[in-house]
């Protein structure tokens, strides 16, 4: 009796027994990637300097005001570049005073000092630029799960990926349009007085004074549905944003029929500031402006209390409904802009998936049917391998829940054709043994034993590749480099060690052998 | 049984000054197409751009489909048959300042503004931006010569320098044709192709390995006297002969059932297996076995002339 064998057929059994537990049910057993079943892939590249912009543009304000307080009076301050305040005062006198003021911005450091002109530049120190670009990717990568959980997608995947790119995919969408609309808005509610001082037409000309700025408003077209542009002149400083706010509905509107808008509610603060602001402009018009661009400019009549507004817009009940999920979720900290997308609809994911399975089926028939014909029931021996080895491949899927992509489907395919390499190099030997005159079981034995180390050769080459391959970052070629090592790891319990155990079965017995069917 | 061949014995590496020229032609045609070409024609994965692929419910013309495009202004784009002849792809180069939904928004609305086009779907939608795409290109080149980095290392530890050398030759050569082939048919550079051409990499050196193993387990016996390196590398290969035609015959198989059924999709990556499965049970005989034979051939002569030298003095 050859050795072990009552373990070799028990470790046998285990396998098949795991994995079968692994692939049941098979439908939920495998992982299948967005371009087999459907959906949107996005890498987000996060424009985190503009968040440290913006945060030094608050700086640069507030630090105007703790100057004013002061009665130091500026003569110029400046964002200059993202990360640095241009300062210059009004009188150099005033020099020793303003230092004192400045120290309390700690996160700056005062650079280019000139105190005899009354210049000097404070600069953000690179700890907190680093903070503030991380803070910038997170609260973004928040956000975005935040918007995707309100509009309702299954198992969706939102990570971080390197240092500011977030990477998100969305299984079997129906309208990734809507979806990238809705993830990739900054939703940056702002609201700004006109600058009615100044014409649009000279504001165009580039003659404005440098607290304003042009921003746009957008109208459609009932009937021609062509858009137009309508500039404002408003003023750059924002009273009010978006982050005070605490509720967002959408409602019809009342003022026009089939159009829809949102409904805002403030904080607390915010409707105390929006109450202050509405009663010290009573007569001026209000932009509301999301993203740059002005929605409405109504004029304040009296002082709005309780902290509630409307936006309006020409919105359809779904754009209304975008707005207010994005509104409600929050601001992104800073733009983000789409770097690489993959959309996949969900009828080209089947016609894949089943261009795949062709494809392993045939190069599985193809393999079977050859390597019965030529080494008849050893041929066999090696189907029944393979078949074991497919088996292992989807459950060690399943278990590690790898995501099987179209071409980790041709990886199947192929390492079918290569999982009998191992056999076909086993028999080979076998063969030439025998033709050496050794009786069956010897020349199985050497057989066996010799190909052993060409085979672990064989393996190790080519997994090192799918390795290779595996630590390559795009999911498709990482699929396939994952099921070509799963395969490849596969074959060898298969090709040797399962073989040999049938080998040993058929051939290994009490009886004599006189031949063997290779 | 079936035999493929009985007890061979062909003299292959005495005719490897032949087998020389036809790889140095096989690679001069490869490098040929390729300057023909401009270098390697890259995918969108590589470039950057939006690629959109529509069904259309009844064949259109590329006509109609360019006329319609042709007012949205999105650059010189790039219209093909995909696969079947309502289907098509249509490429877009990157456009500065315009975001990748709305390219898709634009052609959707073009599209459906042509009335002799009828019903269409959407069906895959990708866009690269230059940034990812610059990264991609670097990925790739960094993953080609890992693979033979790998191979090399890998052959250098088990046998010697001298098979290693000899072997990421070999396998670089076969890298060559695959392009050459790939530039020849006038296919992109993808992906998949890469990923292709990595397995190729590894795949195309286990031959390689088989015949070296087998040249080594003959030595380790008692080397039948007389018989000189080259014969003995020879004797190798012809015993390893079925084996390899039979094994790449297998995965032959795999590569052609996918290249023939495996639909458009996987159409290039499945070239590159067919093409590299072919080379490189060329190259382990041919460059592989024949480079280490000369190279041998050449280190011992060195070492003859220098103990005659000696002998002289």
């Amino acid at each position: 009796m050859p050795r072990h064998l009552r373990f070799r057929i028990a470790l046998v059994v285990v396998v098949v027994a795991v994995s079968a537990w692994y692939l049941y049910p098979l439908k939920s057993a495998i992982n299948l990637g967005l371009d087999l079943q459907g959906g949107i892939h996005l890498l987000l590249g996060v424009q985190a300097d503009k968040h440290v912009a913006s945060q030094t543009d608050r700086a640069a304000e507030d630090l105007k005001g703790a100057l004013e307080r002061k009665g130091i009076a500026v003569k110029r301050i400046a964002r200059d570049g993202d990360t640095a305040i241009a300062v210059e005062l009004a009188n150099p006198q005033s020099w020793n005073d303003a230092r004192t003021v400045v120290a309390e911005f700690s996160s700056f450091e005062r650079r280019d000092e000139d105190a005899a002109a009354g210049r000097f530049r404070l600069v953000m120190q690179d700890a907190r630029v680093r903070q503030l670009r991380d803070d910038a990717v997170r609260q973004g990568l928040e956000t975005i799960r935040n918007r995707i959980d309100q509009f309702g997608v299954s198992e969706p995947i939102i990570t971080r990926q390197s240092a500011d790119k977030i990477l998100i995919q969305l299984p079997g969408l129906q309208d990734p349009a809507r979806a990238k609309a809705l993830i990739g808005k900054t939703a940056l509610l702002e609201f700004k007085l006109l600058d009615e001082r100044t014409p649009v037409e000279q504001a165009l000309a580039g003659q404005l004074p440098e607290t304003s700025e042009v921003l746009y408003g957008r109208e459609i077209d009932k009937q021609t549905k062509a858009e137009r542009k309508i500039p404002y002149v408003a003023q750059k400083r924002s009273l009010l944003t978006g982050a005070e706010l605490t509720r967002a509905e959408v409602q019809a509107d009342p003022n026009s029929m089939g159009n829809w808008q949102v409904a805002i509610e403030f904080t607390a603060t915010g409707a105390r500031i929006f109450g202050e602001v509405t009663e010290q402009n009573v007569g001026r018009r209000l932009a509301i402006i999301l993203d740059g661009t002005v929605y409405s400019a109504p004029r304040i009549n009296e002082r709005i209390p309780g902290g509630r507004a409307v936006i309006t817009g020409q919105f359809t009940v779904e754009d209304a409904r975008d707005l207010a999920i994005v509104l409600r979720a929050g601001a992104l900290p800073a733009p983000v802009v789409i770097l690489e997308e993959r959309t996949v609809g969900p009828s080209l994911g089947a016609d894949s998936i089943r261009q795949g399975l062709i494809a392993i089926a045939g190069s599985s028939l193809v393999v079977f049917v050859f390597m019965l014909v030529y080494y008849r029931l050893s041929g066999l021996v090696a189907d029944v391998a393979l078949g074991l080895n497919l088996l292992i491949l989807f459950a060690c899927m399943a278990a590690i829940r790898a995501t099987l992509t179209l071409p980790g489907l041709a990886g199947i395919a192929l390492t079918v054709g290569m999982a009998v390499d191992t056999n076909i190099l086993i028999f080979e030997r076998i063969r030439e043994e025998m033709r050496v005159g050794k009786t069956p079981r010897a020349a199985i034995e050497a057989g066996f034993r010799r190909a052993l180390r060409t085979i672990v050769d064989t393996h190790l080459t080519v997994m090192g590749t799918a390795v290779i391959l595996l630590s390559f970052g795009t999911s498709s070629v990482k699929g396939f480099g994952v099921s070509l090592f799963i395969g490849l790891g596969a074959s060898l319990f298969t090709a040797y060690f399962f073989t040999r155990l049938l080998f040993d079965l058929l051939y290994m017995g009490r009886r004599k052998v006189e031949s063997i069917s290779i | 049984m079936i035999e493929l061949f009985k007890n061979p014995n062909y003299d292959f590496i005495g005719k490897r000054k032949w087998a020389y020229i036809l790889s140095a032609v096989f690679t001069l045609i490869g490098l040929g197409a390729l300057a023909y070409h401009g270098g390697l024609r890259y995918d969108l994965d590589f470039t950057g751009g939006t690629l959109i692929q529509v069904q259309f419910e009844k064949p259109p013309t590329v006509a109609a489909i360019r006329k319609s495009l042709g007012t949205i202004h999105l650059g010189e784009s790039v219209i093909q048959e995909f696969g079947d002849n309502r289907e098509y792809i249509i490429r877009m180069p990157l456009v500065e300042n315009v975001s990748s939904d709305e390219i898709s928004r634009r052609v959707q609305s073009a599209l459906a503004a042509e009335s002799s086009l009828g019903k269409f779907e959407i069906r895959r939608v990708e866009f690269v931006g230059p940034q990812v795409g610059r990264e991609l290109q670097l990925q790739a080149v960094y993953l080609v010569l890992g693979g033979l980095v790998w191979i090399a290392i890998y052959l250098a530890w088990r046998f010697d320098l001298r098979g290693g050398v000899a072997a990421v030759v070999a396998v670089f050569h076969d890298v060559i044709v695959c392009l050459g082939a790939l530039s020849l048919t006038n296919r992109e550079f993808s992906l998949p192709v890469l990923a292709a051409l990595l397995t190729i990499i590894g795949y195309s050196v286990n031959d390689t390995i088989v015949a070296y193993d087998r040249l080594r387990e003959n030595r380790g016996k008692s080397v039948p006297r007389g018989r000189t390196f080259a014969q003995q590398m020879n004797d190798a290969v012809n015993q390893t002969l079925s084996r390899t035609i039979l094994t790449s015959l297998t995965t032959f198989f795999s590569a052609s059932v996918l290249l023939f059924f495996g639909g458009k999709t996987l159409e290039d990556f499945a070239f590159v297996l067919f093409v590299g499965v072919i080379t490189g049970t060329y190259s382990t005989t041919y460059i592989a076995a024949a480079l280490v034979v000369d190279w041998t051939n050449h280190v011992e002569g060195r070492l003859r002339r220098g103990k005659k030298a000696v002998a002289k003095a």
